[in-house]
């Protein structure tokens, strides 16, 4: 292995701030946009973590006695849309794209540095807009899905902000989609191949197609809801002659596939993590990239299955049916390739690796669930109850937020140049773990007995399945504190890490830790074989090898 | 297996150099992708509506068909004229190709102002029934994007007026990202027309 060694040319000086105030710039660094997102979307997940917190807090007792109904159904919808689009897709996408893309493409910075700046900058207007709606006038009220009749009865003012913000943060979505797809596409350095791109940039370029196909229709949907709140069309009214269907038609085929533009880039990374810490090639590369591409054809043509309940004709049950239970076999693959590159590795338990296993376990366990919810006469017993709650944290929360705490321990040496403290991090990992399953795993249970979700009231009878959910909640807020010292003091005080204290293999670890300016001090590294761990360099052809080849080199 | 290969000096430098590889018109196709679907949200919404909701009683929802006529040929020939221009700056003519722009910039104004007599002299305002709030969504929708098209062909008239310009026979992104543009919203409207008026 030769790293290109440094012919001193430093890069041209830019009109930049430099330190940490460059973090509050209008920055076209594509690794302080990657940081930007990544605080700011912490930020929102401290806050929205708050708001599930009060949510939990409302529930448990069976009465609505912490807050008013209105404010609990405000509190609920802000939950939802701070998480999902402020937190979730912002970091998935924006924060560990910028900063990891260019570096697996050999670029110094993404095709459209300023656009990508842009994108950025309307997210804190945007999460700042939607906050402050709950303190002007109240905010929206009706879920983070705005569904009409419901959008259009309750107060005006609060449902159109949520729009505006949500139109924001849809543009900044589209702006970071079209930049992933011209950098991967088009900013590759000569001589590096697709099929040798790290899977991450795979999983990004199949979320920034989805975005870019998927996001404008939600678009111009809330354009219309606006109408009809505002100019009192009638376009999802039915008290004026329309169709509340359409909406929903509309509206998922958005939103299921932002179910996937939320996950496929957590695949992505936690397939970088996996063969790092396991010390074995990623298992299967081809079948990833091919099961990722399906993920994104079949994840366009399944939104229905949300819809089994509104009346939608059988063959749309059918055909819906069976598509979203397609979407179980390149899922299924991706599963056994994570399974198969831990087997046999040299696995070091380290924070980032336990949270990548915590993932696949509360993943699998969401993608049960979501494959039975794909089932129509399943699905029609536990639509709107809490067990659809359940199987949605599983996906976003055990898949999503675990990789991206993943993502955190095993890129912070490269982030800051120091080392996190592994104990506190394994803290913190089993925290979580224990918090989430305690939270959510009960709450199946719930759902199956037939309690709906987003109401503040409920049976008695689930008192004490609620209250041990709550105490999961807790468990889960008090796990954040142990994370947030861990960052903030090993930012400062922390064991200097080096260029690549993990020996990976992908390019972001030849150079240094922080990286320089334009990522590389002369020449950007080509790298063929992104995870040839385990073997002598050469040896082993990855796009020929069989699984038995990796195997046994493996060891 | 790692090794290290120089790459060429335009790789090789930052975003904000001149350097950096130009991509601009492969990301602006990328966003009318993007808006396209948005269209195509409106488009599968009409239709549904169509296939799904009658149109209530007493409800009126007729269009007569001469003035979209006119509006369609005025498009497809702004889209042809547009084209000439690329033509001429690409021959490094930039008088012809100024007018020729104007010539565009001019029928795109011409059709504004014909959907404008179209929407005065229609029997159904806005909020009076599904098909006419979506008509008024997709036309206005696609109003909005020809006035933004008009504007961007009469910023590159203006930019084009000297030789040294940002308009020049070897580097003439803003006409040809423009032109890209026009000749998509020109696409959009063909699509429309067909859906809208004759369906």
């Amino acid at each position: 292995m030769t790293i290109s060694l440094p012919p001193e040319t430093s890069s041209p000086p830019r009109l930049q701030p430099s330190g940490w105030l460059r973090y509050f710039s209008f920055s076209v660094d594509h690794k302080v946009i990657g940081l930007q997102y990544l605080v700011c979307g912490f930020v929102f997940y401290l806050i929205g973590g708050a708001l599930a917190g009060a949510i939990r807090t409302e529930l448990t007792s069976p009465v609505s006695d912490f807050m008013a109904r209105d404010v609990y159904n405000q509190v609920l919808t802000l939950h939802g849309t701070v998480m999902i689009f402020l937190w979730i897709v912002p970091v998935v996408n924006g924060a560990f794209g910028n900063y990891l893309i260019p570096f697996y493409v050999g670029a110094r910075d993404m095709a459209f540095p300023r656009l990508n700046a842009v994108a950025f900058w309307l997210i804190p207007p945007a999460g700042l807009m939607l906050i402050t709606s709950y303190f002007l006038t109240g905010a929206a009220q009706s879920g983070w899905t705005a569904y009409p009749p419901l959008s259009i009865t309750t107060p005006a003012t609060g449902q159109i902000i949520w729009i505006l913000s949500v139109l924001l943060l849809g543009g900044s979505s589209i702006f970071g989609g079209i930049n992933f797809i011209a950098t991967i596409l088009k900013l590759r350095r000569p001589g590096l191949k697709l099929m040798q791109l790290p899977m991450y940039c795979w999983a990004m370029l199949g979320t920034s197609i989805l975005v870019v196909l998927s996001t404008p229709v939600l678009a111009g949907t809330l354009v219309l809801l606006s109408f009809d709140i505002v100019a009192h069309t009638g376009f999802f009214n039915p008290t004026l002659g329309g169709n509340v269907v359409v909406y929903q038609h509309l509206f998922w085929f958005y939103s299921h596939p932002a179910v996937y533009i939320m996950v496929l880039p957590a695949f992505g990374l936690v397939s970088e993590i996996l063969p790092v810490h396991a010390r074995k090639p990623l298992f299967g590369y081809v079948t990833m990239v091919y099961s990722i591409m399906a993920i994104v054809v079949l994840g366009l043509i399944v939104w229905a299955h949300h819809m089994f309940t509104s009346g939608t004709p059988p063959w749309m049950r059918l055909f819906f049916t069976i598509a979203t239970a397609f979407i179980a076999v390149p899922t299924g693959i991706k599963f056994f390739n994570w399974l198969a590159t831990l087997w046999g590795g040299r696995i070091s338990l380290n924070s980032a690796m336990l949270f990548s296993c915590g993932f696949i376990v509360n993943f699998v366990l969401g993608g049960i669930t979501g494959v039975a919810l794909a089932q129509v006469p399943f699905d029609i017993h536990v639509h709107d109850t809490y067990f659809v709650v359940a199987h949605f944290h599983y996906i976003v929360f055990g898949g999503s937020v675990f990789v991206i705490f993943a993502s955190v321990y095993h890129w912070y040496p490269k982030f800051t140049g120091r080392m996190l403290n592994e104990d506190l991090g394994r803290l913190h990992c089993a925290l979580t773990f224990i918090g989430f399953n305690l939270c959510f795993g009960p709450q199946h249970w719930l759902g199956l007995n037939g309690m709906p979700r987003r109401v503040a009231e409920y049976d008695p009878q689930f008192t004490l399945i609620n209250q041990i959910s709550s105490v999961g909640a807790l468990l889960m807020a008090i796990s954040t504190l142990p994370f947030l010292w861990n960052v903030i003091h090993s930012a400062l005080n922390g064991p200097v890490a080096g260029d690549n204290p993990w020996k990976a293999l992908t390019p972001e670890w030849l150079t240094s830790s922080p990286p320089p300016v334009e990522n590389w001090i002369g020449e950007a590294p080509l790298v063929e074989e992104p995870y040839g761990y385990g073997v002598p360099p050469g040896e082993l052809d990855l796009s020929a090898a069989s699984g038995r080849d990796l195997w046994s080199s493996g060891k | 297996m790692t090794t290290t290969v120089p790459i060429k000096e335009q790789e090789h430098s930052h975003g904000e150099h001149a350097g950096h590889p130009d991509h601009r018109m492969f990301g602006l196709a990328t966003f009318l992708v993007a808006d396209a679907m948005t269209f195509a949200g409106f488009f599968a919404a009409y239709l549904t509506f169509k296939a799904v909701n009658p149109l209530p009683d007493g409800a009126i929802y007729e269009l007569e068909l001469p003035l979209p006529i006119l509006n369609t040929v005025l498009l497809l020939v702004s889209s042809a004229t547009f084209h000439r221009a690329g033509q001429a700056i690409r021959q490094d003519d930039h008088g012809r190709c100024r007018r020729w722009l104007l010539i565009t910039a001019g029928l795109g104004m011409a059709f504004l102002v014909s959907q404008m007599v179209e929407y005065f002299t229609l029997p159904f305002g806005l909020t009076d029934n599904l098909y006419a709030s979506t008509f008024f969504a997709a036309t206005g929708f696609h109003g909005l994007h020809v006035t933004l098209g008009a504007l961007m062909t009469l910023i590159v008239w203006w930019q084009a007026r000297q030789p040294q310009g940002r308009v020049t026979a070897a580097d003439h992104f803003p006409l040809e990202a423009a032109e890209l543009y026009w000749h998509f919203v020109d696409g959009i409207w063909v699509i429309l027309f067909v859906i809208l008026y004759l369906l």
